[in-house]
């Protein structure tokens, strides 16, 4: 009697819990479903009905202007630009560093980590004005050299990069120093090729950020339509364009779900590696 | 960060004290010095362009904007025609009444309220989820871990605008709230710059205020205004913020119970500790460093909120989601005083500063 009421106690707890997820998961993930939905109604059934996760009536309108009487193809071009070449400088320089840091002596070294970890607590909002102002007085406003270069490197990437270097077993470096192999064949020949899940993780963080990154674009080529990138674009169609509340929501909403769907693919295929890089800046090393 | 989302700034690693290497030149074996001669030139070699990047486009920059703090620049005119002014960037934000001191205290105050609001909200929903996710035999774990976790790696702008959607007049907010509440919810959210604490109070009668408060003031603001709680609007930018970063920081929370020895609580459970005891007497206490980063990690993320202002409400209503950093965009990009933004992104700085250097302090005493 007694083990079958707390078997059942114990039951109940648990369809309660799975009750709470579920609740729990829908607020997380009901937004953009509903959104998904919302881009293929016209704007009179959105304003009629905006609650509903699927259309009655299937219009590609939004999509159509999207994609064919928009800027946005010009946006997405700009920051795959940006975001390929922004992620390939960082994955070589950050990884770089980061073996320097780990595995080669020199002096000043710890004065050098030091430097960068104090860089890694300046918050990004502070960069705003000193980046324009370099970015002027450099003559780089307006281009893809001032997108690309500020994210050329990041304190954070190299910290990933130099953890993970020392974790690695010295063995092969040590083989391969034996074997007549100078420090750049090392590096590149036998250290690289070993460090695939830690440039995994770096090419990850280095795609999501650059890809979602507003403030930078903001400043630097908010002039220059033809330089702008996705979020940024998609900015304009908001409150920055129309105005008031004459919003497009269709539109808005088929902007907003194509700017996330390729980090939505990343993320899904690579979920582990972003649940490495929350750890890797979250908890103290 | 972007939203605070965004990268918020990671907290002191320990530096590894490893010395396992002669320094260079410290003993007379000259084979190896050599090597540590070569290896010192690699060093540097590796290191430079990298720290090339971080110095032009970091340190640089900043020391660069600690001067333009000290001067009046348009930001359009070339920097060689500012002038300097002394204090005045900062005397006018923190001293003179006027617009820019009236300002900067609405943005404080909007900005406090939005910290009080997502800190600990965030906090607790995220250790809520994660000990939820961590249950034993739970299946679709990963499901759930990924749904929690989705909105924080996607575009500020693009989540901003999907709950500019949400929030509308006829939309799934008020929809929700209608069905919750008697009558119909046709509050226009976005466009609403009432103060929460104020609409209470409303509610019970009090439409103006006390003269005790609305005769005093603190940096031109009446005592009144600075007990306005968060306006309507910047209360669905919360929500906003509370969505998108509860999910990194409950990934936080679930590496830390993971880290949770399962014996303790094994051991606690055989002898007979109820599951509510063990979660406040054994779990929680040690889930403490865990904790401590995660609302660190939050003041530093709140106090830096801006992509989501910029595309929800613009600062407005009648300037109740002004906040510091989108202060610095508009009077450095919109109002061609640069100068000025330079110093409120430097109050800024130092403001979050304070708590990166407190969160330190404690961590290095704890170890």
């Amino acid at each position: 009697m007694a083990v079958s009421s707390t078997a059942r106690l114990r039951s109940a707890r648990r369809l309660g819990g799975y009750l709470l997820l579920v609740l729990a998961a829908l607020a997380f993930v009901y937004p953009f479903l509903l959104s998904l939905a919302s881009s293929f109604k016209s704007r009179a059934e959105l304003a009629a009905s905006p609650v509903l996760p699927w259309p009655d009536e299937v219009t590609v309108r939004a999509w159509e202007l999207v994609f064919l009487r928009s800027e946005f193809p010009t946006w997405m071009v700009n920051s795959t630009i940006v975001t390929v070449a922004a992620t390939l400088l960082r994955l070589f320089l950050d990884s770089l560093a980061g073996y320097s840091l780990a595995r080669l002596r020199w002096r000043g070294r710890g004065l050098v980590f030091a430097g960068v970890l104090a860089i890694l607590s300046v918050p990004p909002i502070v960069l705003t004005v000193p980046r324009f102002l370099l970015l002027k007085e450099l003559g780089l406003l307006n281009s893809y050299s001032g997108l690309v270069l500020p994210l050329a490197v990041d304190a954070v990437g190299i910290f990933i990069a130099k953890q993970f270097f020392e974790a690695l077993p010295r063995e092969l470096e040590e083989a391969a120093r034996i074997d007549g192999a100078n420090i750049w064949q090392t590096y590149w020949h036998v250290v690289l090729p070993l460090a695939r899940p830690a440039l995994v993780t770096l090419t990850i963080l280095s795609f999501q950020g650059t890809w979602n990154e507003f403030l930078l674009p903001l400043i630097v080529v908010r002039a220059s339509p033809e330089h702008w990138t996705l979020p940024l674009g998609l900015s304009t169609l908001g409150r920055g364009g129309a105005g008031g509340q004459t919003f497009d929501y269709p539109v808005m909403l088929t902007a907003s779900i194509v700017t996330i769907v390729p980090v939505a693919i990343v993320f899904i295929i690579f979920q582990r590696f972003f649940v490495r890089g929350v750890a890797a800046s979250g908890i103290k090393g | 960060m972007s939203a605070e989302t965004r990268t918020a700034s990671a907290p002191a690693p320990q530096v590894p004290a490893r010395s396992r290497f002669p320094r260079p030149g410290r003993g007379p074996r000259r084979g190896r010095s050599r090597v540590a001669g070569r290896q010192g030139l690699a060093g540097w070699l590796f290191v430079t362009p990298a720290l090339l990047g971080l110095g032009v486009f970091l340190v640089l920059p900043i020391l660069l904007a600690l001067w333009v703090s000290f001067r009046d620049w348009s930001g359009l005119a070339p920097l060689s025609t500012s002038r300097p002014v002394g204090w005045e960037n900062y005397r006018d934000l923190l001293l003179e009444s006027g617009v820019a001191r009236t300002d900067f205290a609405k943005s404080l105050r909007n900005n406090l309220y939005y910290v009080l609001g997502v800190v600990p909200v965030q906090t607790f929903l995220a250790l809520f989820l994660a000990v939820l996710v961590n249950q034993k035999l739970l299946k679709g774990r990963t499901f759930f871990r990924t749904a929690f976790y989705f909105p924080s790696v996607t575009s500020s702008i693009a989540v901003a605008f999907i709950f500019v959607f949400l929030f509308s007049p006829t939309g799934l907010v008020n929809a929700l709230l209608s069905a919750l509440l008697p009558g119909t919810v046709s509050l226009v959210w976005l466009d609403e710059p009432t103060g929460v604490i104020h609409v209470l109070l409303r509610l019970v009668g009090m439409d103006s205020p006390p003269a005790l408060l609305a005769e005093h003031d603190l940096m031109g603001l009446s005592w009144w205004e600075w007990l306005s709680g968060p306006s309507v609007a910047l209360t669905a930018i919360m929500v906003l913020a509370t969505w998108t970063t509860t999910g990194t920081f409950m990934l936080m929370f679930l590496a830390g119970l993971q880290g949770i020895p399962e014996e303790i609580d094994e051991a606690a459970a055989i002898d007979g500790v109820s599951p509510r005891q063990r979660f406040f007497r054994i779990t929680l206490p040690m889930l403490k460093p865990t904790t401590f980063l995660v609302v660190t990690l939050g003041l530093i993320g709140t106090w830096q909120v801006f992509d989501q202002v910029y595309a929800m409400t613009s600062g407005g209503p009648q300037k109740t989601t002004f906040t510091p950093a989108y202060l610095v965009y508009r009077e450095g990009f919109q109002n061609a005083a640069m100068g000025r933004a330079a110093a409120i992104a430097f109050i800024l700085f130092a403001l979050i500063m304070a708590f990166t250097g407190i969160q330190r302090l404690v961590l290095r005493r704890e170890d």
